[in-house]
């Protein structure tokens, strides 16, 4: 893409175009191809305010496994294209915390180009202030991707009634042998729960990153750095409490 | 221990308690029983500071401070329980992790040291024995997919665990076979029945005063306390009902 991107481009449409301006041009996606058979994993800690893009490739019998804690800056882009062949398997762990005026968002297309491929992506945002969190996720079925198994599960949790959050889950599916499952949530904190823990003796701001933990919790099974990404969401989460 | 004076409080407009009295002493367990609507589970709200109840006038003092300017953890800390009538369901938060932050948030509010992990199992793993709870039903989420019976009997191990100077305990029967019945109630009066101690049970029956002896039975009707007595007016309301009290 040579021109900036406005908010007609559908894949942008949420975007803080302002803070996109300053980081223009962007330079190419990292591409990345998993041979057949390999395995691939990287977790993306994004703290600072950037734009990650990835074109993933994953070859016949192949699996990648990304995990994103997207907490930093103005303006936080995590962009996946993922291409999956033959019973290739792609996972995503992704967090998006963020309070004040941050827009985070993670922007995935998956694309199930043949047959038997698996993807299961986890998106949970926790957004206060003015913060917007968005997720935009295509999953597309290629016409001979028989035997897909694609799930989406994307859950937000507004901390407070001026924060956004954006969730479209789109499926686009040319074969007739799949199962694409999509869940959306956009909640918040359960005021009895909150009084519960505070009854016991729980302060108001440690009740919450409680019930937050409990929220996020289980996006990182599986991630090399598992401990170390919870941390640091927690560290973030007591920022925003 | 506890004294209200002339307490007077709102769920949103709606005045529900209009000018309650009533007096803890250390030592004491009272009942307090009334028909649906009186106003009950809403005073074990408001004392426990729930938000959506605002008191509007009156004045209530446990252990000579001023209870209403707390807020419900510092109640907590200070002394006070709330067993409650629906325990919540917490998803993701484990039993453990919950109770012993809530018992060190308690005594680092009072200034205690923090138990460790292994003293603090060790006040569980007991209290939990008492009742007849198994530990791994401690190690699971917060009240999820427990039974109406274990919800209840969860209370009782926390209230162990935690060891309050006074419980207010809403309707802790409802929903008990009688089996758990007798064990809550073993577990109130083990617990609780103590002289630096006091209980206030809501109830709706008579049947868990046969286990747990008040020394005080008080009648809650229209927001306020409309009779009290002895543990015999237990009986005479489940005899007469609350309509032939009134008339």
């Amino acid at each position: 893409m040579t021109v900036l991107p406005t908010r007609h481009d559908e894949a942008w449409r949420y975007s803080d175009i302002d803070a996109l301006a300053r980081a223009w041009p962007l330079p190419a996606p990292e591409s990345i191809i998993v041979p057949a058979g390999g395995t691939f994993a990287r977790t993306i800690i994004q703290d600072s305010g950037t734009i990650h893009q990835l074109d993933i490739a994953i070859g016949k019998g192949a699996t990648a496994a990304i995990h994103v804690l997207n907490t930093g800056g103005d303006y936080g882009r995590v962009e996946l294209n993922v291409t999956l062949h033959e019973g290739a398997d792609f996972k995503l762990g992704a967090v998006q915390i963020g309070g004040g005026t941050q827009t985070l968002e993670v922007i995935t297309t998956v694309t199930h180009a043949e047959p038997g491929a698996t993807s299961s992506q986890i998106v949970r945002s926790v957004l206060a202030g003015t913060a917007t969190g968005t997720y935009l996720g295509k999953v597309a079925v290629a016409r001979d991707a028989q035997q897909t198994d694609s799930v989406q599960s994307v859950k937000a949790m507004l901390l407070d009634r001026s924060a956004t959050a954006n969730a479209k889950p789109e499926l686009e599916i040319y074969a007739d042998d799949v199962k694409c499952a999509h869940g959306c949530a956009i909640g918040e904190l359960d005021a009895m729960g909150l009084f519960y823990l505070q009854a016991r003796g729980i302060t108001p701001a440690e009740a919450k990153k409680l019930m937050l933990q409990a929220f996020v919790a289980g996006v990182f099974e599986g991630a090399a750095d598992e401990a170390m990404l919870i941390e640091a969401a927690l560290a973030k989460l007591g920022d925003l409490v | 221990m506890l004294q209200i004076n002339n307490l007077h409080a709102n769920v949103g407009d709606k005045p529900i308690l209009k000018g309650l009295t009533l007096s803890l002493n250390a030592g004491e367990i009272h009942a307090i029983m009334g028909p649906n609507g009186a106003g009950k589970s809403t005073l074990g709200y408001v004392l426990s500071g729930r938000p959506g109840y605002e008191v509007t006038e009156g004045s209530v003092t446990f252990n000579g401070q001023d209870l209403l300017a707390l807020e419900p953890h510092e109640r907590a800390a200070a002394g006070l329980f709330l067993g409650f009538q629906y325990p919540v369901e917490i998803p993701g938060v484990s039993n453990v992790q919950f109770l012993r932050e809530a018992l060190n948030a308690q005594r680092k509010y009072r200034g205690e040291a923090p138990l460790t992990g292994g003293e603090f199992l060790k006040v569980a793993r007991e209290q939990a024995g008492a009742l007849g709870m198994d530990m791994e039903m401690l190690k699971r989420p917060v009240n999820v997919g427990f039974s109406g019976g274990e919800k209840k009997r969860n209370e009782m191990v926390q209230m162990g665990i935690i060891d309050p100077a006074l419980a207010i305990l809403d309707e802790t029967d409802s929903g008990l076979d009688i089996d758990a019945l007798r064990t809550v109630g073993d577990g109130i009066n083990r617990i609780m029945r103590k002289p630096d101690k006091a209980v206030l049970l809501i109830t709706h029956y008579q049947r868990l005063l046969d286990y747990v002896k008040p020394d005080f039975v008080h009648v809650l009707d229209g927001g306020r306390i409309t009779r009290t007595g002895g543990a015999d007016l237990a009986l005479e309301l489940e005899r007469d009902g609350y309509k032939e009290l009134a008339a």
